[in-house]
Formats: C-alpha cells, sequence, structure tokens
C-alpha cells in the first residue's frame, strides 16, 4: 500500500507534466486540450488519496463531479477544435494568435 | 391696495413678455399700443397708490408676496413697500417711461427691431419698478442687475455698430465693479443685522451703531461706515458718480429714447434712491457721508465741464446728466435726502424732455448728432426748439421753473451741511451752476439759433405728432413740477418716516425756518448768488457762441492744457483703457497661457489621453494572441492567488 506522499508526489508529478506540456506545446491544440485533462485528473489523483487516508468518501464524490464536468468540458473543446479546424484547416498553435493585440 | 400694487409693477412685465415673445405675431401697431397702454395703465394705477399714501389715512402699505427661501433666522421673500418714497418714485418712472414709450412710436418708426425695442423698455419699466417697491435688499438687488442688464440690452440695440457694443460691454463692466461693492454692502448688513428685511434692518441698525466688523483678520472697522462706503460704491456704478462715471457718456450709442428713459430719468437715479431708502444707516456713518458729499460735489463740478467741450449734442446733455447727478448725490451727503430726491424727480422731467427734445432734433437731420452741423432750428422745428428751450430753463434753475427749486434748496442745503468739506462742495456746486447755464445755452444756441449749418436747412420739417405730444407733455411739469411740490416734499410731512435724518444733520429743518412759501423763496433766491451765475453763464454762452463765434477756439488756442484735459476727460479713459483693463488683460492673458493652454489643456485635458494613449500602447504588448500565453498568465496569477491566500490569510 502506497503511503499518502507518495501519491501526492505522482499528482504534482502529473499536474508539472501537464502545466508544462500546455506551456511547451507548439504545434497541437489537441495536446493542449490532454493537458487540461491531465491536470484535472491530477486533481482527482489527490482527492481520491486524501479520501482513502481520511476514509471520507465525500472526496470520491467530487472526484465523480470533476470527471463529470471535465467530460463536458471536454466535449465542448473538441466541439470548437473541429469548428477551428473547418475554419482555418489548421490546429496548429503558433497559427492561432488573431488576438494579438 | 395689493391688487394696486401688482398692476403697477407686473403690467409693464406683461407688455414687455408679450410684445417680446409674440412681437412677430402681432405686429408692430398692435405692440406698441400693447406696451403703451400696459405703461400708460401703470402710470394712473401708481397715481391711484399715490393717492392712499398720501389721503386721508395715509397708509404705509407692506406686504409679503412670496417667500423664497426660508432657512434658520433668514427669510427671503419677494415684497413691497409702498410709502411715500417709492410711490413718488414709481409715478415718476412709469410717467416718464410712458412718456417715452409713445414717444419711441415715432421716433423708432422704421427701425428692425421695433418689437424688440418695446419689448426691452418695458422690461426696464418694469425692473425699475421692481427695484423701488423693495422692502428688502435681495429684492433691490434684483431690480438693479434687471436694469442693469436691460440697459446693457439697450445700449447695444444698433448691436451691428461695433461702438455700440463696445458701450454696453463699457457699461456692463463698469457696473459690476459697482455691483460687486453694493453686493459687499448686502453682505456686511446681512452679517451685521441677519436680515435683508429693511423694516429690520432699520430697527436694529440704531441698536448696533457702534458695532465693529473686521474684514479681513487684525483689522476692526466701523461696521456701519463700511457697509455704507460698500453700498455707495454700487451706487456710483449705477448713477454714475466719478470715477465709475465713464460709461454713462459712452452708453448714449443706444437710441435716443433709451437715453432719456435710462440715462437720464430713471435708472441712473438707482443709486440716489438707493441712498435715499437707506437713509437710516447712511445716518449712522459721518464719514460715509462726507464721502458721499465729497464725490458728488467733485462730480456735479468736473463732469458739467466736461459738457462745454463735447460737440455731440446727446454727450452734452449725457455729461449734465452726470452733473445734475453730483447735485443729487452731494445732497444726500449732506443729509438733505429730500431735497436729493426732489432734484430726481424734477431731473427726470426736464431731462427726459431734453433728450426728447435732441432726440426729436437728431431724427428730422437723419441721424446728424452733431452741434456744429445743425444751427437756426428754432425756424423750421418750432415747438421741439420751444420744449427744449423750457428744458434748458429748468436745468440751469431759472427763477420759477422746476430745476430752480431743486437745485437753489439743494445747494443751500450743502451750504448748511456741517461735515468736513462741506464749505468746498458747497462753492463747487455754484460753480456748477455757472458751468451748467453755459453748456446747456451752448448747445441751445449751436442747435436753435444762428444760421443752418447742415447740408439742406431747408428740408428740415417738425417731428411727427407722437414724437411732439410727449414733448409738450414733459415739459409742463419741467416748468412748474417746483411750485407745486416745494411745499410738501422739501418742508413738509411729504417723506414721513420712509426718510430718516439724524437731528443733529438736519440741514432741511434749519433751511425750512426761514421759508414761507414758493414765492417768498424765489424772492429770497436773489440775494443768494445762484441766479446771478446761471444768468452769467447764459451770457457767456451768447456772447461765446452767438455774439463772437471765433471765441471759443481763440480760447482753446490759448488754454491748450485746459483744453485738452478737457477733451480727455481728465484721462479716466485713458487711465482705464490703458491702466485697469491693460492690467487686467495682461493677467487674462498670463492665466490663458499658463493656466488654460498649459495647465487644464496641457496637463489635464491632453495630458490625460496623452498618458491613456501611452499606458494602452504598452498593454497591448501583453496581448500576445497565443493561447498558452494567456493560460500561462492564468496560472500564474492562481498561483499568486493561492501563495496570497497561504502567506496573508
Amino acid at each position: 500500500m502506497p503511503e499518502l506522499l507518495d501519491v501526492l508526489g505522482l499528482a504534482a508529478l502529473l499536474f508539472c507534466i501537464s502545466v508544462a506540456g500546455i506551456f511547451l506545446n507548439r504545434k497541437n491544440l489537441l495536446i493542449l486540450l490532454m493537458c487540461i485533462e491531465l491536470m484535472l485528473l491530477s486533481v482527482n489523483l489527490n482527492f481520491v488519496a486524501f479520501s482513502h487516508y481520511h476514509g471520507d468518501l465525500h472526496g470520491q464524490v467530487f472526484v465523480i463531479f470533476v470527471l463529470t464536468v471535465a467530460a463536458a468540458e471536454i466535449a465542448i473543446g473538441l466541439a470548437i477544435l473541429v469548428l477551428l479546424f473547418r475554419k482555418r484547416a489548421t490546429i496548429n498553435v503558433d497559427n492561432l494568435d488573431s488576438m494579438r493585440g | 391696495m395689493k391688487a394696486l400694487c401688482l398692476a403697477v409693477v407686473f403690467l409693464p412685465l406683461a407688455g414687455a413678455l408679450l410684445a417680446g415673445l409674440g412681437g412677430r405675431r402681432l405686429g408692430t401697431h398692435a405692440v406698441h399700443w400693447l406696451t403703451s397702454t400696459a405703461v400708460g395703465l401703470s402710470f394712473l394705477f401708481s397715481l391711484g397708490l399715490c393717492a392712499r399714501v398720501f389721503g386721508a389715512d395715509g397708509a404705509i402699505y407692506r406686504e409679503t408676496l412670496y417667500v423664497w427661501q426660508q432657512g434658520g433666522a433668514l427669510n427671503l421673500h419677494i415684497g413691497f413697500l409702498i410709502d411715500p418714497l417709492s410711490v413718488t418714485m414709481t409715478a415718476v418712472v412709469t410717467f416718464v417711461s410712458w412718456m417715452v414709450h409713445i414717444y419711441s412710436i415715432g421716433y423708432m418708426r422704421d427701425d428692425p427691431g421695433y418689437t424688440r425695442f418695446f419689448s426691452y423698455i418695458s422690461l426696464f419699466t418694469f425692473a425699475m419698478l421692481m427695484l423701488v417697491t423693495a422692502d428688502n435688499f435681495l429684492q433691490l438687488f434684483f431690480g438693479w442687475e434687471g436694469v442693469g442688464l436691460v440697459s446693457y440690452l439697450l445700449i447695444g440695440f444698433w448691436f451691428r455698430r461695433s461702438s455700440a457694443i463696445f458701450a454696453n460691454f463699457k457699461a456692463f463692466l463698469v457696473n459690476r465693479v459697482g455691483d460687486l461693492g453694493f453686493l459687499l454692502g448686502i453682505a456686511g448688513v446681512l452679517a451685521v443685522c441677519g436680515s435683508l428685511d429693511y423694516q429690520e434692518v432699520f430697527e436694529l441698525a440704531p441698536l448696533n451703531s457702534e458695532q465693529l466688523i473686521s474684514p479681513w483678520p487684525g483689522q476692526q472697522w466701523h461696521a456701519w461706515t463700511l457697509i455704507c462706503i460698500c453700498l455707495f460704491i454700487g451706487a456710483m456704478g449705477k448713477s454714475a458718480q466719478a470715477p465709475l462715471h465713464v460709461w454713462l457718456p459712452d452708453s448714449m450709442e443706444g437710441p435716443t429714447p433709451i437715453s432719456a428713459l435710462i440715462h437720464a430719468a430713471t435708472m441712473v437715479t438707482a443709486g440716489i434712491f438707493m441712498v435715499a431708502r437707506l437713509s437710516p444707516l447712511f445716518e449712522l456713518s459721518e464719514t460715509a457721508l462726507t464721502l458721499v458729499l465729497a464725490v458728488g460735489a467733485f462730480t456735479a463740478l468736473s463732469m458739467g465741464l466736461l459738457g462745454v467741450v463735447q460737440n455731440d449734442i446727446k454727450r452734452v446733455i449725457a455729461y449734465s446728466t452726470l452733473s445734475q447727478l453730483g447735485y443729487m448725490t452731494a445732497a444726500l451727503g449732506a443729509s438733505a435726502y429730500a431735497a436729493s430726491i426732489f432734484h430726481l424727480v424734477t431731473h427726470a422731467f426736464f431731462k427726459a424732455l431734453l433728450f426728447l427734445a435732441a432726440g426729436s432734433f437728431i431724427i428730422a437731420l437723419h441721424h446728424e448728432q452733431d452741434l456744429r452741423r445743425m444751427g437756426g432750428l428754432r425756424h423750421s422745428m418750432p415747438i421741439t426748439s420751444f420744449t427744449m428751450f423750457i428744458g434748458a430753463l429748468a436745468l440751469i434753475g431759472f427763477p420759477a421753473t422746476s430745476g430752480f427749486y431743486s437745485k437753489d434748496a439743494l445747494i443751500e442745503a450743502v451750504a448748511l451741511a456741517r461735515m468736513p468739506g462741506a464749505g468746498v462742495a458747497a462753492l463747487a456746486l455754484q460753480a456748477g451752476v455757472f458751468v451748467t447755464a453755459l453748456y446747456t445755452f451752448r448747445m441751445l444756441f449751436l442747435a436753435c439759433c444762428g444760421t443752418g449749418r447742415m447740408e439742406h436747412p431747408e428740408q428740415v420739417r417738425e417731428s411727427p405728432q407722437s414724437v411732439r405730444i410727449p414733448l409738450l407733455l414733459l415739459a409742463v411739469p419741467a416748468a412748474v413740477a417746483g411750485i407745486g411740490l416745494i411745499d410738501g416734499m422739501l418742508f413738509g410731512d411729504y417723506f414721513r418716516n420712509s426718510i430718516h435724518v439724524a437731528p443733529e444733520h438736519d440741514v432741511l429743518a434749519e433751511l425750512g425756518e426761514s421759508y414761507h412759501g414758493p414765492w417768498s423763496y424765489l424772492a429770497h433766491s436773489f440775494l443768494t448768488p445762484t441766479p446771478y451765475l446761471a444768468g452769467a453763464g447764459v451770457l457767456v454762452a451768447w456772447y461765446c457762441y452767438l455774439h463772437r463765434p471765433q471765441v471759443p477756439a481763440l480760447l482753446a488756442r490759448h488754454l491748450r492744457l485746459l483744453h485738452r484735459l478737457l477733451l480727455h476727460k481728465y484721462g479716466f479713459d485713458l487711465f482705464y483703457e490703458r491702466g485697469v483693463t491693460a492690467c487686467g488683460r495682461g493677467i487674462a492673458g498670463l492665466l490663458w497661457r499658463l493656466g488654460d493652454e498649459r495647465l487644464i489643456d496641457g496637463v489635464v485635458v491632453n495630458g490625460s489621453a496623452r498618458f491613456v494613449q501611452k499606458l494602452s500602447r504598452n498593454l497591448r504588448l501583453l496581448q500576445s494572441g497565443y493561447l498558452y500565453h494567456y493560460a500561462f498568465s492564468m496560472i500564474l496569477g492562481l498561483l499568486a492567488l493561492l501563495l496570497g491566500l497561504i502567506f496573508f490569510a
């Protein structure tokens, strides 16, 4: 059985990877969405770990909520992505700077 | 009584509003009928007021119409005070105004601003009536500013002439100077008495007669002296006393009926009226009275002298007005308020007459005002010349005319005054009698006698009926008002308690001891130098301008310095133009360049815009348009929030 700290460390690692993915990724918008997903999942992992450690099921209930919201979010995100691709014929992040001031 | 008052005061306003707002729809005919009827009715009603006030019951009527503001002990209201002083003024104002209305029908006939003109003169009458019937300082101030405003409009009536615009601006500015003093005086009254109602102030004032006031820290002045001097500065502006007289000669730019109405008979008398009305306050301060006397005597003599060298017929009469106002002011200073008001009344008649007669000449000569191009008019315009002759006799104080009684009594009253300098003042006034006769008959001889110097003397015709009738109607009181009024007004119980004179100042009572009716007064006056001085003035005028016309030029050459001094009007105008206004313009230019252009425009208005522009130019660099930059800043923000939560919560 892994210790709490191990799990938290893993979650933190996953979070950092996802943040790094957001910053470093210059190519693909899909990867950006995946990174956001990963970020949420790492937080979920924290919830599960604390829930198990404290013996309190509330945490895991929240995980379900977060998963639901994440699923909804990714659905919208992918829909936007599809529209974007139809319009611009690219999902390259570096090319999407029409909001430049 | 209330209805009568309301009718007197508000009928001219109604006329002015109808003529001013609906003039174009009503047509010129209806407008002049409407306004002159309104003012004529107002005159009749004010005679009704006279009958009530001087009737058997002798009621003094005081009524508050409307409370405008009330706060603490202060109660600002609109109300009427109908007592002998104010009914005298309303009767004179409405009568002269009525005459001017009728006269203007003929005089202004072909003017494009016909309805506007009638609207203005009715409005002016209303403002003046508000002023004289006021029962508190606030309403007095309202009327005061009202006549100032309308005089501004009327002096600039021919607003396409740049000289008229200059003149009305000048009148407005000079009056502002006076009004500032007046306002400070009112503020002083409020500070000392805590009320603006005449009755309350007059009751409280003697109780606080020794009160001190500090105009600025560390200074203690006698309150009533300061207040009265401030109020008198207001009177100096409105009644054109030196050195605030410069606007009046220039105001002759307006149409002639206006000169008669505003600048001779009514508006300029507002200052005289105000001082007489506030006599209980002025009686408290010997210093203020001495100042009033000095200013009046100086104005009376010095401004009369200027009339001798003027060639514009209206300007001669304007300087004569200044001089006569000086007489009235001097009488006020000598505490002979009744004599001053008496002279005001007679002067209103004969000065309006003179102005209107001059206007009749001017219009017959197609707007020629230069005396050097008149002459011989008594043959072609007998009625106008005759009425002008009557007016001139009254002005110089020819025995038995109205001006004789008022001016003679006034000079004797000043001679009896006990304040320092009263002797000099009386001498100046007596010298003024000679000067008055000189310039008046100079004008008369140049205009009416000798040969016609205009281009087509044979084409000059007498003016129309509506011009002649007011002249004749005004000539009657100008000739006989003195005999009729002197008994009551000077030595009788005419003013009762509307004018208050301290017993030790009461020169008129002293004068009254030797008074036995107008005819014996007439006989007595031949023992004084006054009629002889006037006669000498007429003789000199006859010698210089009819008998030996080359004399004035000779004199001008030999007394060049004096002549130039008079031509430049003692340099008052020069001083104001080069000194005061140049200084003001300099300061204004400095403020404009530093304050307006640099500070407000440069720093505040344009500066803030430039700042925002620069800031946003830098801020927009943050908007890269890349999603991951936004995400990064969001995460950084979140981090900062969390760290803040951990460290500061």
